[in-house]
């Protein structure tokens, strides 16, 4: 009942591009594709939302004739399946209340509207798909209409190479994806889902595809090294569609690495959840460190994606290396941090990302060096950004920080693991946990105080005007999210159970027999946390504090200029920058892991030319990687090319030699 | 009756660190004067400095916004959240299931943002080196931080502060190499957080390797005493974590008489006049370092932290 709700959602979402491509001149066709996507997205949320919650409706399947022939495009609804439908249709309606509002400031509609519903249908769809041809190909569509709103300003210089690298690691890690489907359904080639996870892999096979699966799923995530498209990929779309992107999609990814890997791939064995382990620690330290060293806001926020998604993979690899040892209440904690952290990043970056793109349209700017003094400005935009940035760094009691301590309780129960590479290997990725949860506040103290604090730098921030009503509505809505899920996080866990159970077959303590709303990740002696008591003891001592002091002591304020030791400058370019903030990370962490560089060019006394500061920055992974592919392929291209201008004598010798190749294989393989 | 008294006891921790942080910065800073040979400002000066403060009109720059005026409150009520549910004299209060040890630490992370926000408000250049420098050490800290936690919670089996120090009384834990590394790297935590020698001087206002102070520049009035207040708080929770957890004897558990309370109490005081003490003696006895040796200190203490983990591995204690 509620999958076919869902599948004629999605069906009604990819009616509604058509739509917008057949009233391509009408102007109200904005609202109309804003407005029938949000309607579509709030239904598909709540109809996920109860499934999750009544398990018993869960398991529903469905079989279309559509697809291959012989197969049809099989779906089922599970539990796993409706809590990413959950953060998917939240992120889909979120951003669709914004882009009522943003849409309007967009210069060519014509280019977004008709693939922004058919972008949710495609990610609805890989959520839904119970087959392997079903699965890529939603999540073929689903990538390609997203490449089609990155290329949406293709003119802007960046946004044509940001596109082509884009379709490039897209078709890459489809590729593999389609490779690890092929060995999961072996030679019979059974393709549903059923049958895949019926016939369980040989190890050796199984290690193959969790390798496949990790290049497949972690490029469309932006796990470290295939993370390069990210920056320049999500940033170059409409600030909505990045948040889409940045929120949703890459949680589509990690929804196709759970699918694959907890379900279909059979049992785990320990190694794996130590390489899913390292990979998430090293892509959460380099995401943030990338962050640190950026001062495009959205360029910012996109490598903070990375960061996350190497925070979410941190808690999938513990929950496989828990599972393997056969400790279902540990597993359950870590697959429970990581997919609580799935829901909280859609939210929190899906709310910066809307921020970043109301500073957009109010100064057309996204260079934060450029920027300052917004929260005068916009007042409201400046709050909800200063809520998103708290979430993401992890403070309490937001909800960032309630995914993340639960991710440190997983860590610290890996010392009764038996397998030493893991206990010694999960505690540095702890200390990593922790390095990028403290430069992730560092970093948004950077974006918040240099974009919003502090005095404007030039014209357009001196004159920006707050954004309108429906961007705000959104905001504020994640806003509140942000705090509730926070405070109340035991509900959140507790709808979290049904998946935990299908996956790992356990789940956390649920929240009846605790007092007060109280977490507990394993026992009440060994750690609990309880947000909303802080909430309340921060909120009262604050309060108390104000008013004793504002009743008996002194409440009067003057306004005066800054005190800057006496020596206050009203020039604003005097004011602390973005670079030299980061300048202290960068002399520290930068040095070694982008061999940064400066030189000063002072000028000789006398001379009146100022004096500049030069940073160089090599990004490694890029140069040791991505160039010597690059050469490889274009050596190949440039060999393989005389193959276009030979004879035919020459080509039908080809065919010839192509054919006696194939059937000595063949005799030999028999 | 029972949770009457637990509500009490919770009630008296949160006025008993409010009342004795300053007092512990005056004993400090009188040590240090006296170490130097000089008499040194009376001990309660630091009340004196707080009530003057408090008084006074909060002088605010026009490019200021409300974060300016706001974070001092939010700093304050933050810390003194986080220092009220440490154990000092007594175990078992009532609220101190609201956050563990990490989530503690997360409370003065939330507080230091906070902080560094305001600095960079007014747009002024002091601020902003000030919080960018704090900020840089604070993510050098945190992970050396995590790895004392993660020791403790090997050897206590948790990370409620609460339990540690119950299971750290107990026989068969005693005396381990593990634990002292531990305790360095915690020290040297503590001392990186609350801007002591080494790393920072409490004692200037004009120089350029300030942290603490320079990001808090542009403050005055009440603003500047909550501040104050919050920084004394933070010193008084670092020596109350250390002592609750590396020196649990004494500490009054839930249930035992008013006699257990008051000689908890009396020891617990007896234990911040010691760190307060040690605290004095090696700010006399070394120098500032450049900041940007304060990575190899921290550095150093994340390895410390990793070594007690290791050695804890290979002894096989449980």
């Amino acid at each position: 009942m509620v999958l076919k709700g869902l599948l004629w959602g999605v069906a009604a979402l990819l009616a509604t591009g058509v739509l917008a491509l057949a009233a391509a001149r009408r102007p109200a066709k904005g609202i109309l594709v804003y407005g029938l996507s949000l309607a579509v997205a709030l239904a598909a949320l709540v109809a996920a939302t109860a499934s999750l919650l009544a398990p018993a409706s869960l398991g529903a399947t469905s079989t279309l004739p559509l697809g291959l022939p012989w197969l049809g495009a099989h779906f089922r609804l599970d539990a796993l399946s409706a809590f990413f439908l959950v953060v998917i249709n939240l992120g889909g309606a979120a951003a669709s209340l914004f882009g009522l509002g943003y849409g309007r400031h967009e210069e060519t509609p014509e280019r977004v509207l008709p693939f922004y519903p058919a972008f949710l249908a495609g990610m609805n769809l890989v959520l839904l798909a119970a087959d392997a041809f079903t699965f890529l190909f939603s999540w073929e569509f689903m990538s390609l209409s997203s490449w089609a709103l990155v290329m949406a300003h293709h003119r802007r210089p960046g946004n044509a190479a940001a596109g082509y690298l884009y379709l490039l690691m897209a078709s890459f890690g489809t590729l593999a994806l389609l490779l690890a489907f092929g060995l999961l359904a072996g030679p019979s080639g059974g393709y549903e889902f059923q049958a895949i996870r019926q016939a369980a892999p040989a190890p050796t096979i199984a290690a193959v595809v969790l390798v496949l699966v990790l290049v497949g799923a972690g490029s469309k995530a932006g796990l470290v090294p295939l993370h390069v498209w990210l920056p320049l990929a999500h940033p170059a779309a409409p600030s909505h569609v990045s948040a889409l992107m940045s929120g949703v999609m890459t949680k589509v990814a990690v929804y196709g690495f759970a699918r694959i890997v907890l379900d279909l791939l059979g049992p785990p064995l320990w190694w794996w959840g130590a390489l899913v382990v390292l990979l998430g620690g090293m892509t959460a330290v380099l995401g943030v460190l990338h962050a640190l060293m950026e001062h495009d806001l959205k360029r910012l926020l996109a490598y903070h994606t990375v960061e996350n998604i190497g925070i979410i993979f941190i808690g999938l690899g513990l929950a496989l290396a828990f599972e393997a040892n056969a400790m279902p209440a540990a597993a359950a904690l870590g697959l429970t941090a990581a997919l609580f952290h799935v829901f909280n990043h859609s939210v929190f970056k899906s709310l910066l990302f809307y921020g970043a793109g109301a500073v957009l349209t109010a100064t057309g700017e996204r260079n934060m060096e450029q920027l300052g003094g917004l929260i005068h400005r916009m007042p409201h935009t400046a709050f909800a950004f200063l809520i998103g940035s708290a979430a993401i760094s992890a403070l309490p009691p937001f909800n960032g920080f309630v995914s993340e301590w639960l991710t440190f309780q997983a860590i610290l129960l890996s010392p009764a693991l038996p397998q030493w590479l893991l206990k010694f290997l999960v505690p540095a990725v702890g200390a990593m946990l922790a390095l990028s949860a403290a430069l992730a506040a560092a970093c948004f103290v950077k974006a918040f105080g240099i974009t919003f604090l502090g005095r404007p730098r030039i014209a357009a921030a001196c004159n920006a005007e707050e954004v309108d009503a429906p961007s705000l509505v959104a905001m504020y809505a994640l806003v509140a999210l942000c705090l509730i899920a926070g405070i109340l996080p035991a509900y959140f866990i507790d709808a979290l159970a049904p998946v935990t159970h299908a996956l790992v077959g356990a789940s956390l303590p649920s929240r009846e027999g605790l007092e007060w709303l109280t977490i507990v990740p394993v026992a009440e002696s060994r750690s609990s946390y309880n947000g909303l008591l802080l909430l309340a003891f921060i909120a009262a001592s604050a309060g108390l504090a104000g008013e004793v002091i504002h009743r008996w002591a002194s409440n009067r304020t003057r306004k005066s200029d800054a005190w800057d030791c006496g020596f206050p400058d009203r020039s604003p370019v005097t004011q602390y920058t973005a670079g030299s903030f980061s300048q202290p990370i960068r002399r520290v962490f930068g040095t070694v892991v982008f061999r940064a560089r400066e030189t000063v060019d002072l000028p000789p006394p006398g001379e009146t030319r100022a004096a500049r500061l030069h940073v160089e920055l090599r990004d490694l992974l890029w140069e040791t990687l991505y160039l010597p592919a690059a050469a490889i392929v274009g050596f190949a291209a440039e060999k393989l090319n005389r193959v276009q201008f030979m004879t035919i004598r020459g080509y039908l010798t080809l065919v010839f030699s192509a054919l006696v190749v194939l059937l000595a294989i063949l005799a030999i393989w028999q | 009756m029972a949770v009457i008294l637990d509500l009490l006891v919770q009630l008296c921790q949160m006025l008993i660190v409010l009342a004795l942080a300053p007092l512990l910065t005056g004993y400090v800073r009188k040590v240090k004067a006296h170490l130097l040979r000089r008499q040194g400002p009376p001990v309660l000066q630091p009340y004196r400095d707080l009530l003057r403060l408090v008084r006074k009109e909060a002088v605010v720059a026009v490019s200021a916004s409300w974060v300016f005026r706001v974070a001092p409150y939010l700093v304050f009520g933050t810390t003194w959240v986080a220092a009220a549910l440490v154990p000092t004299f007594a175990t078992g209060l009532i609220f101190s299931y609201a956050a563990d040890m990490i989530a503690i630490v997360a409370l003065l992370g939330s507080a230091r943002f906070m902080l560094a926000l305001a600095g960079l408000d007014v747009g002024t250049s002091f601020g902003g080196i000030g919080s960018s420098r704090e900020m840089m050490i604070a993510s050098l800290a945190e992970p050396a931080m995590l790895m004392a936690v993660f020791t403790l919670s090997l050897l206590a089996g948790s990370t409620q502060l609460s339990s540690i120090a119950a299971s750290l009384q107990s026989p068969e834990i005693g005396l381990r190499i593990s634990l002292a590394l531990a305790l360095v790297a915690l020290v040297m935590v503590a001392i990186a957080e609350n801007a002591r020698i080494p790393i920072d001087n409490p004692a200037t206002h004009l120089e350029l390797t300030m942290v603490h102070e320079a990001m808090i520049l542009e403050y005055s009035g009440r603003h500047l005493a909550l501040i104050e207040a919050a920084s004394n708080l933070k010193l008084l929770l670092y020596v109350s974590i250390i002592a609750c957890v590396f020196f649990p004897w004494g500490i009054a558990v839930s249930g035992q008489g008013f006699g257990a309370y008051l000689l908890g109490a009396s020891i617990y005081l007896v234990k911040l006049a010691g760190g307060g003490f040690l605290l004095a003696v090696f700010e006399t006895v070394i120098a500032k370092m450049r900041v940007f040796r304060v990575p190899d200190f921290l550095g150093a203490a994340l390895m410390l932290g990793f070594l007690a983990a290791l050695l804890l591995f290979v002894t096989q204690v449980r």
